[in-house]
């Protein structure tokens, strides 16, 4: 499909929805968004892309082996899953470290890393069905 | 230090080992002997207290919560087997450093022989006996990339798959004995159960406990009828043969029938079986052991025959077979693993190892023949080596049994002329040409076969060096009770043993001297002891094989409509009429009260879903049906579920991207596939039925009270225990983590299985395409 309309506005479209991913993904622990919505979006983004253009543009533009990520994300949700055995914990128990930058309160806690995480295998996943599928024809 | 630390350390070691070889080289093995040399050394202060009848024990919690526990335990048997294993291992990694150097993959290879050395150092030093499966299993699985080693050749990847296969399974029939023990006595720990005996012993569980546990030992230590994969297991690489097949892995089972035998031995089923099978066992392989010529395939018979022997001796029990048992074990231990050793080295300086192809080897290789001499001695079982003093205490024991007494004794005979023949063969015989021109073995592969080969001498000639510190208490721990005895190279008078061991001697030289002859009269025998036992195994994987592919193509037909088809028949009818007879179905109609908008999109639903089933276009259906969900998605809106109906939109969206993709490559609707009326009828049925069971259980839902424990408890806990104000979010990552793990490895599975059903298909990068 060669749409010049579908191309510019895709371009357009794809710094959005991947800001919107992100967004979606750190928001996620007080608002709705999360690892898996946030992930959706930003396969969206690259499946607009691959109908715009072609998987192998897509692919470019996405650098990494989707598979890659799959694995990636699958040991990033382990390892902060593991974090909890410091704290003499069980496996996956949340652990916050929370500090003050002025008079806003920071946490920061392991259950982020673990629906980064999510967020990876869900791309990962979705993409490589995607590209998978494209290249087929 | 502890016994914990000695185990991981070696684990530990093993993970580093590759990395160690990158930048070490050859002399990577010099380095790594030292970690079991050390344990080796720490398990030798032990002695002191053990001689003066103590027991020590570590313990680690794992699994408190379900009596499962690194659990460590140590008395004069795991002792015993805890030196062979350091010991040995030193020795075998030195040799196995010399015996593969320039092998590309060598630091693999340390890595699957240091996790066997830890997996079986765990093994005898367990007290928890589910620890002790565990680590039973694993001796399995780094057995098997051992043998399987060199795998480019179809016969190791065979005969490591074999092995796996065979002390596997044995393992399970282990764990259900196990498992069934700790019922008996009601515990799990070795240390406690070895104190309840008669309660063992009465319980009605003992035969099966009993039945179950000499399937493990006996599949590990390869009695009849499992005998057949040890000799294939010779497809390894010589340093696992001479580890694995001396003191390790085939002796595991043998250690299991020694530790258990204070609260299991005695009872009729139990000299029965054990002796029955020995027996069977050592005849087969003395027999089948002389049919050889590859010097490595004759010594894993005679690996056999000893392990047949071990296991009869534990079947008879009492102080004088417990006695002999234990001495053998270790002088067969350090004869044959110095003996493999030396036909390692044989193989790699000659470039063979079949008898008839090497010849006069002994000016060349004078140190290997030297202790190839002195181990062989032993193994003959003549003075004044260690083997000797076992051999005589078989005979003791065994001399109220005759039938038993006879078969050893022609078992011996056969032993005794198969090792004239590993020993004369190579190394005195006239010169042949050999493969290739032949020199001495490197010096790290001669330490192991000298030191060993000596120690058999030193033992032999000094009984006593063994006697009080390491034998007094091994055979106290498998008896149950202290027992002083003293071990003599010589008896003081003329007995009976000696009379036999004369005997056996002269029988043996006979034998030998007939060797070729006995080799043809023996050809009719393979089918029966050897390839018989085979042949089940090959059978049962062929009917393994024929099931999965049988019930593949029953149940997996290909017809997306009939798979579909089949899983919600299954799933709703199951359901709707275990609801049915259970009585589960208590639903109440409550007459709606909804807002027209409400209404409006229950029509949608409703008409997006007819179009759905009436079209005849397919991307019709695919946008009916994206219709539905994108309602659903707005009910969940409208219901204050924010973060489901996001995921319902995104996920509708991009099930619509994928189908319309697979779209492009189905061919469109013909005719002639319009299914016929009572396909129709069955897909109608079905699907009605499925709707039903799903609505009357959501009325039922309903029509329940709203039980509010849940939601209160999250929404009291999802700040303070979560740090989060969306508790659908908090749930996910934090409160139920490890169900979203399982969930995210469940999608990365699904992703690898499309890909390989795409890549596939279309015979890129397809195995097939590779081999052609």
């Amino acid at each position: 499909m060669t749409s010049v309309i579908l191309r510019t506005a895709s371009r357009l479209l794809m710094t959005f929805l991947l800001l919107l991913s992100i967004f979606l993904l750190l928001r996620g622990h007080n608002e709705p968004g999360g690892g898996f919505i946030g992930g959706l979006v930003g396969a969206s983004a690259f499946a607009l892309y691959t109908i715009a253009y072609d998987v192998k543009a897509a692919r470019e533009a996405f650098r990494l082996e989707p598979n890659t990520l799959i694995g990636l994300g699958l040991v990033l949700a382990l390892l902060s899953g593991l974090f909890a055995a410091f704290a003499g914990d069980a496996f996956l128990t949340g652990q916050w470290l929370k500090f003050y930058v002025g008079d806003t309160q920071i946490k920061l806690g392991t259950p982020i890393f673990f629906d980064i995480g999510v967020y990876f295998v869900v791309i990962g996943v979705t993409l490589t069905m995607i590209f998978a599928l494209e290249e087929e024809q | 230090m502890n016994m914990l630390l000695a185990v991981l350390s070696v684990f530990v070691l093993a993970a580093f080992a590759p990395l160690l070889q990158r930048a070490l080289k050859d002399a990577t093995h010099w380095l790594l002997a030292l970690l079991p040399l050390g344990l080796f050394a720490y398990f030798l202060t032990f002695l002191p207290p053990i001689r003066a009848g103590e027991v020590i024990s570590t313990a680690y919690p794992w699994f408190p919560s379900f009596g499962i526990n690194f659990t460590f335990y140590l008395d004069g048997l795991s002792l015993l087997f805890a030196l062979l294993v350091t010991g040995f291992g030193a020795l075998i990694v030195l040799y196995a450093g010399g015996y593969l150097k320039g092998d590309p993959q060598i630091g693999r290879f340390y890595l699957f022989l240091l996790s066997f050395m830890a997996s079986m150092l765990g093994l005898v030093i367990s007290s928890n006996i589910i620890t002790l499966f565990v680590f039973w299993e694993l001796t399995s699985l780094t057995s098997y990339f051992l043998i399987g080693y060199k795998h480019t050749y179809e016969s190791a990847r065979k005969a490591a798959l074999q092995a796996l296969l065979v002390t596997a399974l044995g393992g399970l029939a282990l764990l259900a004995g196990l498992i069934l023990m700790s019922i008996a006595t009601g515990s799990r720990e070795l240390s406690e159960i070895l104190t309840m005996g008669d309660t063992l012993r009465d319980s009605a569980l003992y035969l099966p406990i009993l039945i179950l546990v000499v399937l493990g030992g006996f599949t590990k230590s390869a009695q009849f009828p499992f005998h057949y994969w040890l000799p294939n297991a010779m497809e390894a690489p010589t340093p696992v043969s001479a580890y694995l097949h001396s003191a390790t892995m085939v002796k595991a089972g043998i250690y299991l029938f020694a530790r258990l035998s204070p609260v299991m031995a005695g009872t009729l089923p139990w000299t029965l079986i054990l002796t029955t099978f020995g027996a069977i066992t050592i005849l087969g392989a003395a027999a089948l052991a002389l049919k050889q010529t590859d010097l490595k395939r004759i010594l894993a018979y005679l690996t056999v025959i000893v392990l047949g022997t071990l296991t009869l001796m534990l079947g008879v029990g009492g102080q004088a077979a417990v006695k002999a048992a234990m001495v053998f074990l270790l002088a067969h231990s350090l004869y044959k693993a110095a003996l493999f050793m030396a036909a390692g080295s044989v193989d790699h300086e000659a470039g063979s190892r079949d008898v008839r192809e090497v010849a006069g080897l002994w000016r060349v290789m004078p140190v290997t023949f030297v202790a190839t001499v002195i181990a062989g001695l032993s193994m003959a079982g003549l003075p004044p080596m260690v083997g000797f003093i076992g051999k005589e205490l078989i005979y003791e024991g065994l001399l109220d049994n005759i039938v038993l007494l006879v078969a050893m004794v022609v078992t011996n005979v056969g032993l005794f002329a198969a090792t004239f023949v590993i020993i004369i063969r190579p190394f005195i015989a006239r010169a042949v040409k050999a493969p290739k021109t032949p020199h001495e073995a490197p010096v790290s592969m001669l330490i192991g076969p000298i030191l060993l080969s000596l120690t058999g001498l030193a033992f032999g000639l000094y009984p006593a060096l063994i006697e009080v510190p390491i034998m007094e208490p091994a055979v106290a721990a498998v008896l149950g009770a202290p027992y002083d005895f003293s071990l003599h190279l010589f008896p003081s008078t003329f007995t009976e043993p000696l009379i036999l061991s004369i005997v056996t001697v002269a029988l043996g030289i006979v034998l030998y001297l007939f060797w070729t002859r006995t080799q043809a009269a023996l050809a009719s025998l393979d089918p029966k002891l050897d390839v018989g036992p085979a042949k089940w195994y090959e059978r049962s994987l062929d009917l393994l094989t024929w099931t999965a592919d049988t019930q593949t193509r029953l149940i997996q037909t290909g017809n997306l409509r009939y798979d579909i088809g089949a899983v919600f028949a299954v799933a709703f009818v199951m359901a709707g009429l275990t609801m049915l007879f259970k009585g589960g179905f208590d639903a109440v109609f409550i007459a709606p009260q909804a807002f027209f908008y409400e209404w409006a999109l229950a029509v949608v639903m409703l008409a997006a879903a007819f179009a759905a089933v009436r079209t005849k276009s397919r991307l019709t259906a695919v946008v009916a049906l994206g219709a539905v969900g994108f309602s659903v998605a707005l009910v969940f809106v409208l219901f204050g579920a924010p973060d489901l109906a996001i995921t319902q939109f995104l996920v509708e969206t991009l099930v619509v991207i994928i189908i319309a993709l697979v779209m492009i490559h189905l061919p469109s609707f013909r005719l002639d596939e319009e299914p016929d009326a009572s396909t129709r009828w069955r897909d109608g049925i079905i699907a009605g039925i499925s709707g039903l069971v799903i609505t009357l259980i959501m009325l039922t839902v309903i029509s329940q009270p709203f039980d509010r424990t849940l939601s209160a408890y999250f929404e009291a806990q999802s700040v303070p225990g979560g740090e989060g104000h969306n508790i659908v979010n908090v749930i996910l990552v934090d409160f139920r983590a490890i169900d979203t793990l399982g969930e995210i490895t469940v999608l990365a599975v699904a992703a690898i299985g499309i890909l390989a059903l795409l890549k596939l298909r279309s015979g890129q990068d397809s195995p097939q395409k590779e081999a052609s």
